[in-house]
C-alpha cells in the first residue's frame, strides 16, 4: 500500500509541472505582454521598456520559464492588477466558496445519479427505465447556464412574485443581506437556501451521466452467476440488489469521479457567474473584464491543481476499497 | 423479367423516369418503402415550397456578395448534389434497364439499416437535417432583418404575436429572425471545431498508438495535462489573453477537444495493430506510414464518428456558454448564447426571450447526442436488435 501511495504521488508531480508549463505556453503565445495594460498615448516607450526590464520580461524565454515555474510551485502568483492585493490572498478568499459549492453538487450528483441508475437497471426495458433515460438525456443536453436561469425563473422569480408559492429560493449570493442579524439556526437555513439552486443546477447535468453509467454497470452485474445464486438462496430481491449487486456495480462508477472533476469545475465557473456566487469561477470571469491576467492564470492553474489532487484522492480511496487494484499497480 | 422492368420503370414513361432520376425519393416510394420515401421527399418538397413562397428573395439570396452568404449557397448546392449522387449511385445498382441479377429492393448497408431501425436515431437525423437546412436558408426563411430595430417605445419586448411569432427583444428586433440567424453561428462553430479536434486527435492518437514506447508515453502525458484543465477554464484563460473573434473561438474549441479523440483513436489503433492483416502488411515490407494510413486507420475510425457526432453538440453548448459569459460571439451578432444573456435582464416581464433560444440549443444538442448514441448502438453488433 505504501508503495502504491508513493508511486501515485510521484506520478502527480510531473502532471503539476506540465500544467504549469501549459499555462506558461499559453501566456507566451498570446499577443502583448503585461505592460500592454499601461500603454497609452501619453506613456513614453522608454517608460514601457523600463517597466519591461523591471518585470524581467526582457530576459530570454528559458530564464523566464524557470522563474515562472519556481513562482508557481512556491504559490507566488504575483499581484492582482485590479485589486492591488497578492493574487494568493484573493484566491484564498474565494477557494472555500468554490469547494463548498462543488462538493455539495458532487454529493447530490452521485447520490441522485446512483439512485436513478439503480431504478433503471432494476426495471430495465420498462416504462420507468425509458422515462428516466429520456429525462436524463434531456438534462444532459442542457447548457448549464440556461438550466440555471430556468430554475431561477421558476423557483425564485415566478414562485415569489407571480405564483405566490409558500417557498422560494434566492437567486444570487451566498447569504441574505440581513444574514448577520439572524439567529444561528436561521443563518444555517439561510445558507442552505442560497446553496440550493446553484448546487442543484450543477448536479442535474452531472447526475444524468452518472445514472447512465450506473444503469449499464448494474445491469452487467445483475446478469452474473452469483447474483442468480443469491436469488436462488431465497434472499429478497431488494437485498440482492442493494447489498450484493450494487456494491460491485459501484466500482466502475467510482472511476467517473476523476473523469467528472473537470466537467464539474467547468460547470462551477458558469454557475457561480449566474448565481453571483463569490467563488473562484466568478472571480476568473470578472478578472477577464478587468484585464487582470495574473488572477485569471492563477485561477486556471489552481483549478487544474484541484483536478489533479481530486484524482489522486479518488485513486487512493479506490485502492483502499478495492484490493484488486493494488497488486496490479505493483506489477506495472 | 419484362414485367419487373416495366414495374420499375414505372408509369409515365420517359417523364416519369426523369422524375425518378431527379428525385430519388420517388424511387423509394415505388419500391414500397413508403416512410423513408416520404421522409426523403420532404426535403425537395420543402426546398421547392420555400423557393416559391420566398420567390422575391431568391435572386438576392443566390447572388449576394457577402462571404457567409456565398458559403451558405455553396454548401447547400454541394450538399444537395452529393446527397442526390449518393442516392442515385445506390439506385443504379438496381438492374433497371435489363441487367442480370435479381430485381428488387437493393440490400441496404447493415450499419445504415441498424441506424434507420432506431426511431430515436431517425428522429435525431430529421432534427439535424432540419437544423442545417434552416441555417443555410435563413435569409429566405427569416421574416425580418435580424438587425432591424423596431419602434423603441411601442415595439420593445413585445410578447409573441402573429407579426412577431416569438416576440421582440429589448431593441424591438424580431426574435424569430435572430433565432434563425443564430443557427448559422452554431452550425459553423460545431463543424469547424469538430474538424480541428478530429484531425489533430486522429493524428496524435494514431501515432501514439502505432508507435508505442516513449513516443506514446510522451504524447499521452500531454493529453493527460490538457484534460486536467477544466475545459471552460482553459478556454476562458485563452480568451482572456487573445482578442476574441469567432475564428479564435472555433479553433480553440477544437484545440481543447482533441485529447478525447486522441485517447479513443489510440486505444482503437492499439487493438487493430495486432490483427492479422496488419501484421501481414508489415511482413510484406510496407512502410510503417503506409500500414498506418491505409490499413490501421480506416479500421479504427468507427468510434471517432460517434465521438465527432457527440462533439458537435458539445461544441455548440460550449460556444453558447462562452457567448453567454460575454467571452464569445459579440452582440449584435445573434448567437443563441448571446440571446439568452440578453433575455436574462428581462426575466420578470418577458421570460420567453431567455427561454426560447435555450430550447433551440437543447433541441439541437439533444439531436446530436441521440444520433451519436444511435450510431454507437448501430456499430455495436451486440446491441443491434
Amino acid at each position: 500500500m505504501a508503495v502504491f501511495l508513493l508511486r501515485r504521488l510521484l506520478l502527480a508531480i510531473p502532471m503539476v509541472l506540465g500544467v504549469a508549463t501549459l499555462v506558461f505556453l499559453v501566456l507566451e503565445v498570446a499577443p502583448g505582454d503585461a505592460t500592454a495594460r499601461y500603454a497609452a498615448p501619453g506613456v513614453a516607450p522608454e517608460a514601457l521598456e523600463q517597466m519591461r526590464r523591471n518585470m524581467g520580461l526582457d530576459r530570454p524565454a528559458g530564464e523566464r520559464y524557470l522563474r515562472w515555474m519556481g513562482a508557481m510551485l512556491r504559490g507566488d502568483f504575483g499581484v492582482s492588477l485590479s485589486r492591488n492585493e497578492p493574487v494568493r490572498e484573493v484566491l484564498a478568499q474565494t477557494l472555500p466558496n468554490t469547494l463548498l459549492l462543488s462538493a455539495t453538487a458532487l454529493i447530490l450528483a452521485f447520490g441522485g445519479g446512483i439512485l436513478l441508475g439503480t431504478l433503471q437497471a432494476v426495471r430495465a426495458g420498462g416504462v420507468v427505465d425509458r422515462g428516466i433515460s429520456i429525462t436524463t438525456l434531456l438534462f444532459y443536453s442542457m447548457p448549464s447556464f440556461w438550466l440555471a436561469l430556468m430554475l431561477i425563473l421558476v423557483f425564485s422569480v415566478q414562485a415569489r412574485n407571480v405564483w405566490d408559492w409558500p417557498f422560494w429560493f434566492p437567486a444570487s449570493g451566498m447569504v441574505s443581506l440581513d444574514h448577520g442579524f439572524l439567529g444561528s439556526r436561521e443563518q444555517i437555513l439561510d445558507r442552505i437556501r442560497h446553496l440550493t439552486l446553484p448546487s442543484v443546477s450543477l448536479a442535474l447535468v452531472l447526475a444524468a451521466g452518472i445514472a447512465r453509467y450506473m444503469r449499464a454497470s448494474l445491469l452487467e452485474v445483475l446478469s452474473l452467476d452469483w447474483v442468480r445464486t443469491a436469488r436462488a438462496k431465497g434472499i429478497p430481491e431488494w437485498r440482492v440488489v442493494v447489498e450484493h449487486a450494487m456494491r460491485n456495480a459501484l466500482g466502475p462508477v467510482a472511476t467517473l469521479f476523476g473523469l467528472y472533476l473537470p466537467v464539474l469545475f467547468s460547470g462551477t465557473v458558469v454557475i457561480e457567474t449566474v448565481f453571483a456566487w463569490p467563488g473562484m469561477g466568478k472571480l476568473m470571469v470578472d478578472s477577464i473584464f478587468q484585464r487582470d491576467t495574473p488572477v485569471v492564470l492563477a485561477a486556471a492553474f489552481l483549478f487544474a491543481l484541484l483536478v489533479i489532487v481530486g484524482n489522486l484522492v479518488a485513486d487512493l480511496l479506490h485502492a483502499l476499497l478495492d484490493p484488486r487494484i493494488r497488486p496490479a499497480a505493483r506489477a506495472r | 423479367m419484362r414485367e419487373d422492368r416495366r414495374r420499375l420503370a414505372g408509369p409515365g414513361g420517359a417523364l416519369g423516369r426523369a422524375a425518378v432520376r431527379l428525385v430519388p425519393a420517388l424511387a423509394l416510394l415505388r419500391e414500397g418503402r413508403v416512410w423513408s420515401g416520404l421522409l426523403l421527399l420532404a426535403v425537395p418538397a420543402g426546398l421547392l415550397a420555400v423557393a416559391v413562397l420566398r420567390f422575391d428573395r431568391l435572386v438576392p439570396f443566390v447572388v449576394s456578395g457577402a462571404m457567409d452568404q456565398r458559403l451558405a449557397v455553396l454548401t447547400l448546392v454541394v450538399g444537395l448534389v452529393s446527397s442526390w449522387w449518393m442516392a442515385e449511385r445506390g439506385r443504379r445498382r438496381l438492374p433497371l434497364e435489363g441487367g442480370a441479377g435479381p430485381v428488387g429492393p437493393r440490400p441496404r448497408d447493415p450499419l445504415l439499416r441498424a441506424f434507420l431501425g432506431m426511431p430515436t436515431g431517425v428522429a435525431a437525423l430529421v432534427v439535424i437535417v432540419l437544423f442545417y437546412l434552416t441555417a443555410l436558408l435563413t435569409p429566405l426563411l427569416a421574416p425580418f432583418d435580424p438587425a432591424m430595430q423596431g419602434d423603441l417605445v411601442t415595439g420593445r419586448l413585445l410578447p409573441p404575436s402573429r407579426d412577431h411569432l416569438l416576440g421582440t427583444d429589448q431593441f424591438g428586433r424580431d426574435q424569430l429572425s435572430r433565432l434563425l440567424y443564430g443557427a448559422r453561428i452554431s452550425l459553423v462553430i460545431g463543424l469547424v471545431a469538430v474538424t480541428v479536434a478530429v484531425t489533430l486527435g486522429t493524428v496524435v492518437g494514431a501515432v501514439a498508438g502505432y508507435a508505442g514506447g516513449w513516443i506514446d508515453a510522451v504524447l499521452m502525458r500531454v493529453v493527460d495535462m490538457v484534460i486536467s484543465f477544466p475545459r471552460l477554464v482553459l478556454l476562458i484563460a485563452i480568451v482572456a489573453l487573445f482578442q476574441p473573434s469567432i475564428l479564435l473561438i472555433m479553433v480553440i474549441l477544437g484545440l481543447t477537444q482533441w485529447p478525447h479523440i486522441a485517447r479513443i483513436v489510440r486505444g482503437e489503433v492499439m487493438s487493430v495493430r495486432e490483427r492479422e492483416f496488419v501484421v501481414a502488411g508489415r511482413v510484406l515490407g510496407f512502410r510503417p506510414s503506409r500500414v498506418l494510413v491505409r490499413h490501421v486507420l480506416p479500421n479504427s475510425l468507427a468510434p471517432v464518428v460517434v465521438a465527432a457526432t457527440l462533439g458537435v453538440g458539445d461544441a455548440i453548448v460550449v460556444e453558447a456558454i462562452l457567448s453567454f459569459l460575454g467571452l464569445g460571439v459579440r452582440p449584435p451578432t445573434p448567437s443563441w448564447g448571446v440571446m439568452v444573456a440578453e433575455g436574462r435582464a428581462h426575466m420578470l416581464g418577458a421570460w420567453w426571450l431567455a427561454a426560447v433560444p435555450g430550447m433551440a440549443i437543447v433541441a439541437v444538442v439533444l439531436a446530436f447526442n441521440l444520433a451519436g448514441d444511435a450510431l454507437r448502438d448501430a456499430m455495436d453488433p451486440r446491441r443491434r436488435t
